[in-house]
């Protein structure tokens, strides 16, 4: 834990509350309309909303300027990711300026989807620093207000600076060891990739014990079927399990439109229930971070249902 | 019984598509191609028999036609076109299947107009022919030593110096759809292998990256920046 908590979500995470994230993604569009209704819909029910740096290397509005502005037009607290794709040391170290002036809170470091996956696929990647390296720059300018090259910063940045895990990595060991490194330069937070297994959840948990980083599990709720079998198929290493499937299935059945919204909401609020309320009793999870981009409505009712 | 085969270490080329070739000879009515009896014969794309292939499929333009031991040394290139000087004067163009660095050494000592016939693809590893591998980037700053023998700046996709990153799914790299394997579990499994893990979990910092900001020389055995 960090000596000093400069967000909400470091304070309530050293308060020993159990906290919840969401997520806003901003798209291909010229305007904030959409993250602006989405973090409305967000706020109250989590203590802080990811803002996500161009997802599977899409080409969309900049993390930033939509964490800037769902934090001025809403007040609800963003952790704005930013990945080492798309810049070098210098973006990187100027973006992270650009927050702190802007009183971004939280920055989530991630080395960003490989441009394979691109809607640009022709585009370089940067990868001039690794994430290891970009926590290594924030802790430098949070803590001793220098750059890389232990230039000067006017003024303090103060923010945190998190990490991406991922319980559902094989091989673990080679997961485990990577976050240490990454812990050992100065990490304040973890977030994780989606896990829909509570075992597997606490597989991971307990490996992250011997570390004394706030850990946040990554869920998905899924709006429909499809989109259940889009990451059992689509997403490597993530398996959802199949009676969960099998009730969003039956769940698609009902005719009338509003019933059959119901009745997927009940299904995912019953298995993310069941699944926070273990970890939350069985490990030392300080949170969950709900990542239901374009199911922002189950995240109200997820939250209240395990208050 | 079972061989083991050849490995050799060359700069990896591949042949231009025939109508982007056509479309950079079409002007010219004298052309004189040049292979590369290194690196292009190995790739079996700029060896004798290519340049003979290539002369065929341009027909009555071709003027002349030489293999150089290595168009990339100078000192052979005067040596192996020595005997031709004659009809590279006479040359509207120079149509070179060797790498980058032949091509160019080439335009430098004839002052013609250069066709590159080959694409650069990377420095690799031959291990049979069809089967190719890129394993080193030039960077100027080599870790294998402490990375288990394993360059993680061209065999890992993004390059990190502290990876794996979190497109790694069941050993394998997000970038190739997870079919090649990822670095960084390579890394893992001979570190592990050597009893040198510590040496996984050390934190490297940023590359200094000015090693590789301008075009490199030696001189006199001393690496230089053009200015």
């Amino acid at each position: 834990m960090p000596k000093e908590a400069y967000s909400k979500l470091m304070k309530a995470i050293a308060a020993g509350k159990f906290v919840f994230t969401g997520e806003i993604q901003p798209k291909k569009t010229a305007h904030f309309d959409d993250v602006i209704r989405v973090a409305k819909v967000l706020k109250g029910h989590v203590v802080a909303c990811n803002v996500t740096d161009n997802p599977r290397a899409q080409a969309y509005l900049s993390s930033l300027s939509a964490a800037y502005i769902v934090q001025k037009e809403t007040g609800m607290e963003t952790i704005c990711q930013m990945t080492v794709r798309d810049r070098n040391r210098l973006a990187l170290f100027s973006e992270v300026l650009g927050a702190a002036a802007l009183g971004i809170k939280n920055v989530l470091t991630m080395s960003g989807d490989h441009t394979s996956l691109s809607d640009n696929p022709a585009t370089m990647s940067v990868y001039d620093i690794d994430t290891a390296q970009f926590v290594y720059m924030v802790r430098r300018m949070v803590d001793e207000g220098v750059d890389l090259e232990g230039n000067r910063i006017d003024g303090k940045v103060r923010l945190h600076v998190g990490i991406v895990g991922n319980p559902n990595a094989d091989p673990l060991e080679v997961e485990m060891l990577k976050i240490e490194r990454k812990v050992k330069v100065g990490a304040d937070f973890m977030q994780t990739q989606i896990v829909f297994d509570a075992e597997k959840a606490k597989v991971f948990l307990r490996e992250m014990k011997r570390h004394s980083i706030p850990v946040l599990l990554g869920i998905f709720p899924c709006r429909s079927y499809g989109v259940a079998e889009f990451i059992s198929k689509k997403v490597p290493g993530i398996s959802v399990p199949k009676d969960f499937m099998d009730e969003l299935k039956k769940a698609e059945e009902v005719g009338n439109n509003s019933r059959r919204k119901s009745r997927i909401e009940d299904v995912n609020v019953r298995y993310f229930t069941d699944f926070i309320r273990e970890v939350k009793r069985t490990t030392h999870a300080s949170g969950i971070h709900i990542m239901a981009v374009g199911y922002e409505s189950v995240v109200k009712t997820l939250v209240e249902s395990v208050s | 019984m079972q061989t083991t085969p050849e490995i050799v270490e060359l700069i990896i080329t591949k042949p231009k598509a025939p109508e982007k070739i056509l479309e950079m000879t079409n002007p010219y009515k004298k052309i004189f191609i040049v292979g590369c009896g290194t690196c292009s014969t190995a790739c079996q794309t700029g060896g004798e028999e290519q340049v003979k292939e290539m002369a065929e499929r341009l027909g009555v333009k071709v003027i002349g036609k030489a293999v150089v031991e290595s168009p990339c040394d100078l000192r052979l290139v005067k040596r192996d076109l020595g005997g031709s000087k004659q009809l590279l004067e006479e040359a509207d163009a120079l149509l070179i299947l060797s790498c980058g660095v032949g091509a160019q050494a080439l335009a430098e000592h004839t002052g013609k107009i250069i066709i590159p016939g080959l694409d650069t693809i990377f420095i690799g590893k031959i291990e049979r022919i069809g089967r190719l591998y890129e394993r080193c980037r030039a960077c100027a700053d080599c870790i294998i030593f402490e990375t288990g023998g394993i360059c993680p700046i061209v065999r890992c996709s993004k390059g990190l110096l502290n990876g794996p990153c979190g497109g790694m799914a069941n050993g394998k790299c997000e970038a190739s759809g997870h079919t090649r394997d990822c670095a960084w579990v390579l890394i893992y499994n001979a570190l592990k292998q050597q009893r040198r893990l510590d040496l996984f979990t050390k934190f490297r910092p940023p590359m200094d990256r000015s090693k590789k900001a301008q075009p490199q020389e030696v001189v006199n055995r001393q690496v230089d920046r053009v200015a």
